[in-house]
């Protein structure tokens, strides 16, 4: 699940609560040193704190922030904290973000670098029932496709560009926070993130037998496997200061080795990864959280070119998507090919050599993902 | 005690009876809520009454529906099977306190604020032309568009020591919502005493401080307490929204949508935090009743604003 708020309706605000001025603003965020010489550095994550971002809340519970001389504030995001507005607007060191989404910031003025792909591949799914005939984009036309909107729709309309359809002929329902109106046949084919909605479908009791749903009563279709797969979980950072910001190029490298060891951690130790994040405070029940873990790791292990190297020929693909992607209402995500300095390999790159020095093994080569039991509720 | 003598003007109920009924009254309330409940989902139509392709009754499914007993059972198991898990009626009344606590921050700081508009308001003509319309269009901006501006400048104010936390931002914006019944109603209120007391105030050579504290006050009351409930009944919402809205922890907010997440699998568990809503929002208005109670000597009648 994911942030699901506008934009416009932000930056409209901001120009009438000037009026209102509260003043008291004052200080430059962040990386000044604290007494005990730990860097302060704040991370905006898109959504409540959970499995999704098991790598860094690991990070901080097992002192790797620290251990790179780092102090760092993992900062949930409600409905309405689109994190790279937090980002940019300075509220935040880094933040993480989808990359459509923030392909649509960048073109809207923001000025922001996708500085380590995290997530190598995309984690959508779009499920219908077994027997609606929904098997692939190419069934899309004419039926009623869920989606949270927010940004979190472009796949969609993406991967249905790619086969040529008409993304006006899809009446596109909303979602909301759990997948009732999928399994009381609102939507045909509802989103999904494989770490998440399609386990909830998991642990739900089909009133038809009493025993929970299994796999074989949806069809999956997963975007990965399409044209319109997108890049998600990026870690992205001021490009301003990363242009002329020593200091801040110095601790966006340490940010990273540090991520990538509680990354590894979490691969390496699901069930503590997962124990982590319900002690930060993620409500999930304890076998939807494992659930989570494992899934998100599928999605960054292995990763032959390094955890949060980003692929060229991925970011292609996902500007390419961006740019050919027409909502049902005909709008576009992005119009023109993004800056240069969206993104770069500079800091990811510098962060797995040292660690490669050291002897860390940044691939996940030997990453297994295991196996997991949802139980009813997730519980 | 026995009443002898002149036959009272009203007769005075008695207190220990009338009491009791309203308990009974409000038992019988609950209890036909939870009798139509049962009763539609026993007898309404599976896919709920659709009218001109909108749902006007929702579906009797125990997805959507969960029976009332499912949700009571549910509130005394644990809210997860991890071992360190709360019973989800403790959780969420934990989570309904801390709500409680930043709205009640948020209602005072509304208070505040609203009667200190009011009272420039009333002093200077100027001001109340100037400023009542700026205090009505505070009110037309949305939630969703004025929360992350809130925590953006939050985030920045660091003065010494004190540095900005991030429930104050759910309580600014509850009072936010807080003080315009206040304003609106306290500025009415000081406004309200006939031009013939405000005169006699004159003829003393009463003081402004005087006049207000002797006439404008006492007359305000009744206009302020319905004002006072609404910014109480304005700032729970507030708060809760705004949870949501910035993501707060440890608020019935963010449980709300925490737990809607897990709808699916556990329709009974979503309607937890939502009962802990309403306990708040009766809790926030028995509060002001209470203060209602200590100012009576002032309620005359009171005002419909």
């Amino acid at each position: 699940m994911t942030q699901r708020r506008g934009r416009l309706t932000t930056i409209a605000a901001l120009g009438i609560a000037a009026a209102l001025a509260l003043s008291a603003c004052s200080g430059t965020p962040s990386t000044e040193d604290d007494g005990d010489e730990l860097t302060s550095v704040k991370l905006q994550l898109q959504w409540l704190p959970q499995a999704q971002f098991a790598g860094y809340f690991a990070a901080q519970d097992q002192g790797f922030f620290e251990e790179e001389g780092l102090t760092v504030e993992i900062i949930p995001s409600g409905g309405d904290i689109v994190p790279q507005d937090a980002l940019s607007n300075g509220d935040v060191d880094y933040a993480i973000a989808w990359v459509p989404k923030v392909l649509g910031s960048i073109e809207a003025g923001a000025n922001v670098t996708d500085i380590a792909q995290i997530f190598q591949r995309s984690g959508t799914l779009q499920v219908s029932w077994a027997d609606s005939g929904i098997d692939s984009v190419a069934d899309f036309e004419g039926r009623k496709i869920g989606s949270w909107g927010f940004g979190n729709e472009w796949e969609i309309f993406a991967a249905m560009a790619a086969e040529g359809l008409d993304s006006s002929t899809v009446e596109i329902i909303t979602q909301d926070f759990n997948m009732n109106a999928f399994l009381q046949g609102d939507i045909d084919a509802a989103q999904a993130m494989t770490y998440n909605e399609y386990a909830q479908l998991l642990e739900a009791i089909n009133p038809d037998t009493g025993e929970l749903y299994t796999a074989a009563d949806f069809n999956v279709i997963s975007y990965e496997d399409t044209v319109g797969a997108m890049l998600q979980d990026a870690i992205w950072a001021d490009t301003e200061r990363l242009n002329s910001d020593a200091a801040y190029q110095e601790t966006t490298v340490k940010f990273l080795k540090a991520v990538i060891k509680g990354w590894i951690f979490a691969a390496e130790n699901p069930q503590a990864a997962a124990d982590i994040t319900v002690a930060a405070g993620s409500g999930w029940g304890p076998s939807h959280e494992l659930w989570m873990t494992n899934e998100t790791n599928k999605l960054i292990w292995p990763a032959p070119q390094g955890i949060g190297f980003i692929d060229k020929a991925a970011w292609d693909k996902t500007v390419a998507g961006a740019l050919s992607a027409v909502n049902e209402s005909g709008a576009r995500l992005i119009t023109t090919q993004p800056p240069a300095s969206a993104y770069t390999n500079d800091y990811i790159q510098k962060a797995l050599d040292e660690l490669g020095a050291e002897g860390v093994d940044v691939t996940g080569a030997n990453f297994r993902p295991i196996s997991v039991t949802l139980l009813e509720g997730g519980n | 005690m026995t009443d002898i003598g002149e036959p009272q003007p009203r007769k005075k109920p008695q207190r220990g009876s009338s009491r009791v009924r309203m308990g009974v009254y409000g038992v019988a309330g609950i209890l036909l809520l939870v009798a139509v409940w049962e009763l539609y989902k026993w007898l309404g139509p599976t896919g709920g009454v659709v009218l001109w392709g909108t749902r006007v009754l929702p579906r009797t499914s125990d997805l959507a529906m969960p029976h009332v007993w499912d949700m009571i059972v549910r509130m005394a198991e644990p809210v997860t099977r991890a071992a360190s898990a709360n019973p989800l009626w403790l959780q969420v009344a934990l989570a309904a306190l801390v709500t409680l606590g930043i709205a009640a921050v948020g209602w005072l700081v509304g208070i505040v604020v609203g009667i200190g508009l009011a009272l420039v308001m009333q002093r200077w003509r100027l001001a109340e032309s100037a400023v009542l319309p700026w205090v009505i269009l505070s009110q037309t901006i949305p939630l969703i568009a004025f929360a992350p501006v809130v925590r953006s400048w939050g985030s920045r104010i660091e003065i010494g020591a004190f540095a900005w936390q991030d429930w104050m931002s759910v309580a600014l914006i509850a009072s936010y919502l807080a003080f315009f019944p206040v304003a609106v109603g306290a500025l009415r209120g000081l406004q309200s005493p006939d031009t013939i007391h405000t005169e006699l105030m004159h003829s003393y050579a009463a003081s402004w401080w005087t006049t207000m504290r002797k006439l404008r006050f006492p007359a305000a009351v009744p206009y302020l307490l319905p004002a006072l409930r609404l910014a109480a009944a304005n700032a729970v919402i507030g708060a809760v929204v705004a949870e949501v809205s910035t993501g707060l922890q440890g608020g019935i907010g963010r449980l709300i949508i925490q737990y809607a997440g897990q709808a699916s699998g556990d329709p009974a568990k979503a309607w937890g935090p939502m009962f802990g809503a309403i306990a708040l929002g009766l809790v926030a208005a028995g509060s002001v009743a209470l203060l209602g109670v200590i100012l009576s000597k002032y309620r005359r009648a009171e005002a419909t604003t």
